[in-house]
């Protein structure tokens, strides 16, 4: 009877979670949708606690209460900003939670004290879940140390690394197989572990700053792998699905970055870009025009435009200048003038972090356009003003066959009348590959931190 | 059991597949956030570990993954509500079209 309760729970929170996920198709919806998904949990835990096995309530009334407090701060507090390393780090604890109950699961099962039995398939279930786990936990953690920028957000590379890290990995499915075959080889299960975490710091370690979207959806998909294989060590389903559904979406994310920067998945992984790339164009850029203008300048020209594109970038986020980039538009549109925002799929550190920014600073999303929709415009727009961004920009990406990033989608903001371009300095790009927008005639740069420029566009288009 | 358990597994990959390509560009950073709640589901099988006493270390284990699970949880669906409360329309009375693009 208890046991039915439960999979009945499970059942209602399956269908919840899939009704919640289908409602992000909506923006309008959406909301409401998530809500009833967070009910599912909460039907699914509650419908675990009658569980049986679960004799002693005391160590899982703590932890709930320890969870939700260190839960809420970090669902609460944490800026819009900071939203990738925030995703980065909740993998990595969703991960070490896969991590801890396979261990748990495989100490009792050898140590006689019930649970799961230890045949092939759970065996090779319980080995995939901590393996994968373990990966993701220090992949993650490393992750959120670049994009923290506690570690060098630059690619680190060592010679070797690939052979290093495929023999590696060669190892750890090899332990896999020993354990999978004898599950009492306890050293072979923790030295596969111990192999996996390795792995997962040598495997993000070389992988920089702006191919961060592509990497924490990978780990996202491989967090939800790590939950899928224990649903089937414990012959848990509802950790089946949301396994599944997890890892179905952290892979096509993944896919969708990667087609969104013109790279394959294995080129991400193991290219290091910007590490082993000759940067054949650098140098080059010293001795080509540059037009700076002033603000006053910029600002008359915004004034007057009647159809203006915004193209915000990483330099964005970093500058927090959502909400000044949102008052220059309106003020724009009081003037008569037409805003709208275009977004490049890879823009900024994590997929969609730039919608969030600027719905959090009320741009109404209605405005915010992706790169296909927006692309055809740029020929009928006035000014095209590029905020913190660069190679999402850069022609050579159209143009120029030798580039690193040639054939990479781009929004062509460089066929705008006019381009204004926010930047801090005329340092490279990520990739490190020179941007010929900054040189075209139709582009001035107004140098400065961005969102002290911003202000000062506002206050002058005030003015004008 | 195994065979039904491969069955349900890639159901619900298609599933997953057949939504989540249907969310808007948008809305990625929330479906992140959202997955991210969602598979602190793990959190059933940490409570069973902690809650039915094999033994100290597999109940120390099932302890820590519950708080690292219900982190994820209360915090993941904490912060896709508060993401999702942003997105406004221009004019937030006009019925729209509602397709997604």
């Amino acid at each position: 009877m208890r046991e039915n309760l439960t999979q009945l729970s499970y059942v209602v929170a399956a269908v919840l979670f899939i009704l919640g996920l289908r409602s992000l198709t909506r923006p309008d919806k959406a909301r409401q949708g998530m809500q009833l998904a967070a009910i599912g949990m909460l039907v699914a835990v509650c419908g675990t606690l009658i569980h049986h096995e679960i004799v002693d309530y005391r160590w899982i009334a703590g932890g709930l209460v320890l969870g939700a407090i260190i839960g809420y701060p970090l669902g609460m507090w944490v800026p819009t900003t900071a939203l990738p390393q925030r995703i980065a780090m909740s993998l990595s604890f969703g991960a070490l939670a896969a991590v801890l109950v396979g261990v748990s699961e495989y100490y009792n099962a050898l140590h006689g004290t019930a649970g799961v039995v230890l045949d092939v398939p759970h065996m090779a279930a319980l080995g995939f879940e901590v393996l994968l786990g373990s990966l993701t936990v220090t992949g993650a953690l490393v992750a959120f140390g670049k994009l923290q920028e506690v570690l060098p957000s630059r690619p680190l590379t060592f010679p070797g690394q690939n052979l290093a890290n495929g023999l590696l990995l060669l190892i750890a499915f090899t332990l896999l197989v020993l354990v999978v075959v004898d599950p009492t080889r306890t050293s072979a299960f923790y030295g596969m572990i111990a192999l996996a975490a390795l792995l997962g710091v040598l495997m993000v370690i070389p992988i920089g700053g702006a191919d961060m979207p592509v990497v924490v959806a990978l780990l996202n998909s491989y967090c939800g792998l790590a939950a899928a294989a224990t649903g089937f060590a414990l012959g848990n389903s509802i950790l089946i699905i949301c396994g599944a559904l997890d890892g179905a979406s952290g892979f096509l994310l993944s896919i969708l970055m990667s087609k969104a920067m013109n790279r394959s998945f294995s080129n991400v992984l193991f290219g290091a870009f910007g590490g082993g790339t000759p940067a054949a164009a650098v140098g080059a850029g010293g001795a080509l025009p540059v037009r700076a203008i002033s603000a006053e300048d910029a600002a008359i020209q915004l004034a007057y435009a009647s159809r203006v594109i915004i193209v915000p970038g990483y330099g964005m986020a970093v500058a927090q200048a959502q909400h000044q980039v949102r008052e220059l538009a309106e003020l724009i549109e009081k003037r008569g003038g037409e805003v709208k925002y275009a977004i490049h799929p890879v823009a900024g550190r994590m997929p969609g972090h730039m919608n969030v920014l600027l719905a959090e600073a009320n741009v109404p999303y209605d405005r915010l356009y992706d790169m296909d929709e927006i692309n055809g415009e740029f020929p009928q727009t006035d000014v095209a003003l590029v905020i913190g961004a660069n190679d999402v920009v850069n022609p050579a990406a159209r143009e120029d066959k030798s580039s690193p990033i040639y054939g990479m989608p781009i929004l062509d903001v460089d066929r705008a009348k006019t381009v204004i371009v926010l930047k801090r300095g005329m340092a490279a790009g990520f990739a490190g590959i020179e941007n010929m927008l900054f040189h075209a005639p139709a582009t001035s740069m107004l140098f400065g931190d961005a969102k002290a420029s911003l202000s000062k566009l506002v206050s002058e288009v005030k003015a004008a | 059991m195994l065979i039904l358990e491969l069955y349900i597994f890639v159901l619900a990959g298609f599933v997953g597949y057949m939504v989540i390509t249907k969310v808007p560009p948008l809305l990625h950073t929330p479906l992140m956030s959202a997955t991210n709640a969602i598979s602190g589901i793990s959190l059933v099988g940490s409570l069973v570990a902690a809650g039915s006493q094999r033994s100290t270390v597999a109940t120390i284990l099932g302890f820590v993954a519950v708080v690292c699970a219900t982190t994820n949880v209360v915090g993941g669906f904490l912060i896709t509500d508060r993401m999702l409360k942003m997105f406004k329309r221009d004019d937030p009375k006009a019925k729209l079209p509602a397709e997604p693009k």
